[in-house]
């Protein structure tokens, strides 16, 4: 047996996911640290400042390939495991119950997919007027930015599905990327799920309030 | 819960072979005790049938006491049926009520063809046994218990997992169809104790590849494996397996 079994079992492919979604946890700690900055409510200066840093800085920008790489390597690993599992069990149950499991523990595929559609709009929406503007060296007034796209009532219904499915899909996540590198026991795990739920709640939380606050105008 | 006999609706899964396209059938089983067990209720049904020149209904079972697993009956949406920590043998009419109505399907696993009706053929697990499930042991004259001594709660945990009777509830209550449950039992057992230590690394190598050949899907930790589980093996056991598997991955020499 070779070493590359590792990556091709279905052990090594939960790994993977537990491995990425650990990176993609720990990016949104940054991503909803430096967007918090917003509710210093000073028209955006100290945000801006921070985006404007992040989208300078060699560091962030390699950060940011590693980071797409991770979220579609998370996702097709994810389907390809999906697909595997569907003809684990080619014949259905005419009766099933859901007693034994967490709604959201059997909907991750689902979850993950509205999650990667509300990134396509979360991308078009920010990422890439950011993008160009970079690269074409002009200046970039992301928090105006902000205050345009979540003045529309779409938009923010859209973001609100996304952090929503986010929030359900990390609290399954969290604990389940312990469990499957191998940390699971009577000490660890029941603080590792409040940890996870904490995490979840309230990143999810703070996400959520963007969009209303600036809908509502509270942030100027 | 009556202590009435009770009259029931049963709709069994009728397969004739493992190609064969099954249907479901409907039979009204009559007066039946809520001391029976589920089995003997079968009993009573595959009696009558064979008196009316019928064929029985297939099912597996063996000791009817809960210890050998080969009682795989998917009822009501729940391997072994509706009661916690037990397997179908043990489970009594008691927990029905009358007038129910009961649906009873085979472990539906692309690993586990149906032989017939409701028994599945259950050999994956044995060949995953084969792949690394054993210890090898020392002939020669016996030796004294205490020679070699093992920390308490790691003998509890092995005996724990050593509960597993390899029924296959896990594989079939698993919206994925996973095998890790049981198969983590398995290499926990040897791999806690220092009998197991010789081929700790090669058995859960072994064992997981041959979990992946045998057609298995992969866990996504939703734990209804451990909920139903009838000898409550735990998911810590996955997590140890994961372990395991890094740890004899990072080792092996090729
Ligand atoms: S782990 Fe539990 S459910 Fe799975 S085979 Fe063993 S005893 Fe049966
Ligand atoms: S018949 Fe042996 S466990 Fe049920």
């Amino acid at each position: 047996m070779s070493r590359e079994h590792i990556f091709k079992s279905s052990l090594g492919k939960k790994l993977v996911m537990g491995i990425t979604g650990l990176f993609l946890i720990t990016f949104l700690l940054v991503h909803v640290g430096c967007n918090a900055c917003i509710f210093a409510n000073d028209g955006g200066v100290l945000f801006n400042e921070v985006a404007h840093f992040m989208a300078h800085n060699f560091f962030i920008r390699v950060m940011e390939v590693v980071l797409f790489a991770g979220i579609f390597t998370h996702a097709i690993q994810a389907l390809l495991i999906t697909l595997h599992n569907k003809k684990a069990r080619p014949i259905a149950y005419a009766v099933t119950t859901n007693k034994n499991t967490k709604w959201y523990s059997r909907s991750m595929g689902i979850l993950g997919s509205l999650l990667l559609i509300f990134f396509v709009v979360h991308w078009a929406n920010f990422w890439v007027p950011t993008k160009i503007a970079v690269y074409t060296n002009q200046e970039h007034n992301t928090f105006e930015e902000m205050k345009t796209v979540f003045a529309n009532p779409l938009f923010v219904g859209i973001y609100l599905v996304g952090v929503i499915s986010l929030c359900y899909h990390l609290l399954h996540g969290f604990p389940s990327a312990f469990q499957t590198l191998g940390l699971n026991n009577k000490k660890y795990t029941p603080i590792l799920k409040k940890a996870g739920a904490i995490y979840a709640v309230a990143v999810c939380t703070l996400f959520a309030l963007m969009p209303i606050t600036m809908y509502l105008g509270l942030i100027k | 819960m009556s202590h009435e006999n009770m009259n029931l609706t049963l709709k069994v899964w009728r397969q004739k072979n493992k190609d064969a396209k099954g249907n479901f059938e409907t039979h009204q089983v009559k007066e039946v005790s809520p001391d029976m067990s589920f089995l003997e209720m079968f009993d009573v049904l595959n009696e009558r049938l064979i008196t009316e020149g019928k064929d029985p209904i297939a099912f597996d079972h063996d000791c009817r006491e809960g210890i050998c697993g080969m009682c795989s009956m998917f009822i009501d949406g729940r391997p072994h049926g509706p009661v916690k920590g037990v397997t179908t043998c043990q489970l009594h009419m008691r927990s029905f009520k009358d007038g129910d109505t009961v649906v009873v399907e085979p472990w539906r696993s692309a690993a586990f063809p149906v032989v017939k009706d409701l028994a599945v053929n259950r050999s994956a697990f044995d060949r995953i046994i084969a792949a690394g499930g054993f210890v090898s042991v020392n002939t020669g004259n016996s030796k004294d218990a205490n020679n070699i001594l093992i920390p308490k709660d790691e003998a509890d945990d092995a005996f724990n997992a050593a509960a597993c009777i390899g029924c296959g509830a896990c594989v079939a209550t698993c919206k994925n169809g996973s095998a890790m449950l049981f198969v983590s039992a398995k290499v926990s057992q040897l791999a806690l104790l220092p009998q197991g230590q010789v081929e700790r690394e090669n058995r859960v190598l072994g064992m997981v590849a041959q979990m992946d050949e045998e057609g298995f899907g992969t866990c996504t930790v939703t734990g209804a494996c451990e909920v139903e589980c009838p000898k409550g093996i735990s998911l810590e056991n996955i997590a140890r397996m994961n372990r395991e598997y890094v740890a004899a991955s990072a080792k092996k020499k090729d």
